[in-house]
């Protein structure tokens, strides 16, 4: 048996050294040992399910997963409706608590994307609850939840347009008081599907030639708009997503692959390209959006 | 009688939205969603044309106004893309508005049409139209005009758009960004044209 050690802190920082111990796996059956679990946020959850996924297709076998000592982690992993997803990926060992009825603080619980009704699904169920934590929270405008809804519709839509496979979604706002002194929401979205470089090789491969990669792929599609479709409105999702996030001050990173590629604002030490990592499949994005600054 | 002899037709999108087989979904938002919606629409101008034998020019208000959420992909195929296959048809000269294109749906909409290279005139706040899209700066000015004026009849036509712009009044009338009446010559305003016919 493999024993995999989740982190005690599982976030859009650390879930690439998850990620990267799950591509190296052997075939052997693997357990996931979340016991000592204390903080995780929605890229820790959805990556978790994500290398879990990934795990049984490798292994051919359910991994299992050791739930967090922490009842307090545990309640929140309910809440955000991580152990509903969970369970179609793990074999759950240790105590478990019931999943939310959908009436907690959270804005957007894990939920999986496999086709356009969830993305209905979803845009249908953050209208709801977003208004408030983007207006009260992070000082945005009224009309910033309609902006907001669109990121998300679109973030979504590139799973099942470009990825060809399921994936997760989840959302949730924090107060990072030591971090960065006032609120963010965190938005991360996995798939499971081919990646940007496979997504875009027929079409732009050649153009590229020896320098096709998982980090050329990222920078065509997140820098100049590319895309697989010849039709010359596609590709606008990721290029309108950065441009709103960075009206907003906020970071977005997307790893496909063995690359990692970020939009970084000031206030993020992270390096806006990253390349060598293990190759993971599928893409893992996340944004951060932090509370506006008054001036 | 009106010397503009005009088909004009209104689409509430938000009522389409609700009639398609995307009746369960309250927000335009996705791909197949809005190429769902577009075809419906087209479908509902098509019945109008072939109702209307002799009318070869039709003006089609696109509203948006019932629309909560309009994503890219959405924008894309609702608005860019029927505009797009209107121009490329040849069955008639169809022009189009759109209303309702408020605050939370401009930016998707003005982005969306500038990637394809287009523009159309849209209703931004009430009884307040703009030209979104792609166009020249001579294009904004001779729009501006004709905005300004409504109906500029051939002879006024030297005297309302500035020398330098005369091309560009040509280019809003091919892009079927003003209509041109074929009987008088003069040149309309579309949201002139909305206020009469809708």
């Amino acid at each position: 048996m493999n024993v995999i050690p989740v982190p005690g802190t599982l976030d859009h920082r650390t879930i690439d050294g998850l990620l990267d111990q799950v591509a190296l796996l052997g075939e052997e059956r693997s357990l996931f040992d979340a016991r000592r679990l204390r903080w995780i946020d929605p890229s820790g959850m959805v990556g978790l399910l994500t290398a879990g996924a990934v795990t049984a297709q490798k292994q051919g076998a359910i991994p299992r997963l050791e739930v967090p000592e922490s009842t307090e982690v545990r309640g929140y992993l309910s809440r955000m409706g991580f152990f509903n997803s969970a369970q179609e990926v793990f074999e759950i060992e240790g105590q478990r608590g019931r999943d939310s009825n959908g009436d907690s603080d959270v804005l957007l619980e894990v939920t999986s994307i496999a086709g356009n009704a969830d993305v209905h699904d979803v845009v249908d169920r953050v209208q709801q609850r977003a208004g408030v934590i983007l207006t009260s929270k992070l000082g945005y405008s009224v009309t910033s939840v309609v902006q907001f809804s669109v990121i998300l519709s679109e973030v979504c839509q590139n799973i099942i347009e470009h990825a060809e496979a399921p994936g997760w979604v989840a959302a949730q706002a924090y107060n990072w008081k030591h971090r960065l002194g006032r609120f963010v929401v965190v938005i991360s979205v996995m798939d499971l599907g081919r990646g940007f470089r496979r997504s875009l090789s027929d079409e732009h491969s050649s153009r590229y030639g020896d320098r096709w990669s998982d980090a050329t792929a990222l920078e065509a599609a997140f820098l100049h708009g590319l895309t697989r479709f010849s039709d010359s409105g596609r590709g606008q999702g990721i290029q309108q997503i950065r441009r709103q996030v960075r009206r907003w001050d906020g970071a977005i990173t997307i790893r496909s692959g063995t690359a990692r590629i970020g939009q970084v604002p000031a206030w993020d030490d992270s390096p806006p390209l990253v390349d060598g990592m293990e190759p993971f499949p599928g893409s893992q994005i996340a944004i951060v959006l932090p509370a506006k600054v008054e001036k | 009688m009106s010397e503009v002899w005009l088909d004009p037709i209104a689409i509430d999108v938000g009522e389409v939205l609700q009639r398609t087989r995307t009746s369960l979904y309250s927000h335009l938002v996705t791909r197949p969603t809005g190429r769902a919606v577009r075809m419906a629409i087209k479908t509902q101008l098509q019945g109008n044309s072939n109702r209307s034998f002799r009318r070869r020019v039709a003006i089609s208000l696109i509203d948006l106004s019932e629309v909560v959420i309009l994503d890219f992909s959405c924008a894309d195929e609702v608005v860019a893309k029927l505009l797009e296959d209107s121009i490329q048809g040849e069955s008639r000269e169809e022009f189009f508005v759109f209303r309702g294109v408020h605050e939370r749906h401009r930016g998707q909409v003005q982005t969306v049409l500038e990637r394809r290279g287009l523009a159309a005139v849209a209703e931004t706040e009430p009884n307040k139209y703009s030209l979104l899209g792609q166009r020249s700066a001579a294009e904004g000015r001779a729009w501006m005009a004709l905005e300004d004026a409504g109906l500029v009849t051939m002879g006024q036509i030297g005297t309302v758009f500035e020398e330098r712009d005369q091309a560009a009044v040509s280019s809003l009338i091919d892009r079927r960004l003003a209509f041109r009446s074929p009987s008088s010559g003069g040149i309309h305003a579309l949201s002139g044209l909305v206020a009469q016919f809708f």
